[in-house]
């Protein structure tokens, strides 16, 4: 139980503090919400590349692998894996392979979902 | 003409003293909301393991990432999720789900102007870059990793 809570803690410690700098980043810079999402993306790949984003995970779980970075660790992640196991074809397919639930996921859903609703948000 | 010096004393005060205060605010919004959402995954891929405890770790990461973008997508369409943003700042914009509102919102405001080009083209307006750039980094990594 005090284990499952110290993971927890850590959890919104580690994930509350990587958009806490994504905050930083936009109020200083004022980059706009999407080169903050390729930033994120481009350190989170560097640090998978370098395997060194493996231990924020093994110690922080979710709060390292929800936040843009995780995806971008786990494209990274997943075309080495994929060259070790796969050779040429694992390196050119792996990372897509690791990350494609989640880009499936979110064209699929968000097509059915535009389907369906009209625009309300132009309002603001 | 003192009043005049006084109000610009007082314009020039205002300026000074509230950028700080909004800026801790929205820092602490940030992290608020960006911790909110990451618990939840955690919370999300405890349940799966106490389910199926034989399932691999990434493979419940991948879950967790799932659960939250269904949802973030839903409260998109429902027009709910914008007022969670106005409040979270980038604390809604880093986690994945800024990924998956980016495509949906996209989606939703591009459809009226047809299927293909609309809404098929536009809503990787935001996303397009981030999976391009992904993309393009991870055959690098991939490759360089072969010659290694």
């Amino acid at each position: 139980m005090i284990t499952s809570l110290l993971m927890y803690l850590k959890v919104l410690l580690v994930g509350g503090t990587i958009c806490m700098i994504g905050e930083i980043i936009i109020i200083t810079t004022k980059l706009t919400p999407a080169r903050i999402l390729v930033v994120f993306l481009m350190i989170g790949a560097v640090l998978g590349g370098f395997n060194v984003y493996q231990y924020i995970i093994e110690w922080a779980g979710a709060g390292a692998t929800i936040p843009i970075t995780g995806f971008g660790a786990g494209l990274a992640r997943g075309a080495i894996i994929g060259a070790k196991t796969n050779g040429l074809f694992g390196a050119l397919g792996g990372g897509l392979i690791a990350t494609s639930v989640g880009i499936a996921v979110s064209i699929g859903l968000s097509y059915l979902i535009a389907f369906f609703t009209n625009s309300k948000t132009k309002k603001n | 003409m003192n009043k005049k010096l006084r109000n610009e004393n007082y314009i020039r005060y205002v300026e000074r003293k509230s950028p700080k205060s909004s800026w801790f605010k929205s820092l602490f919004h940030a992290f608020l909301v960006g911790g909110a959402i990451c618990v939840f995954g955690q919370m999300v891929s405890d349940i799966l393991k106490s389910y199926f405890p034989l399932m691999d770790l990434l493979t419940i990461g991948a879950w967790a990432s799932v659960s939250i973008i269904v949802i973030t997508i839903i409260l998109t369409g429902l027009g709910v999720f914008d007022r969670i943003a106005r409040f979270g700042g980038a604390g809604t914009v880093v986690p994945i789900s800024g990924f998956a509102n980016s495509i949906a919102s996209c989606a939703i405001e591009f459809k009226k102007e047809g299927l293909v080009f609309g809404l098929g083209a536009k809503m990787f307006y935001i996303a397009g870059p981030v999976i391009a750039n992904g993309v393009l980094f991870s055959l690098i990594v991939g490759l360089i990793s072969l010659i290694f």
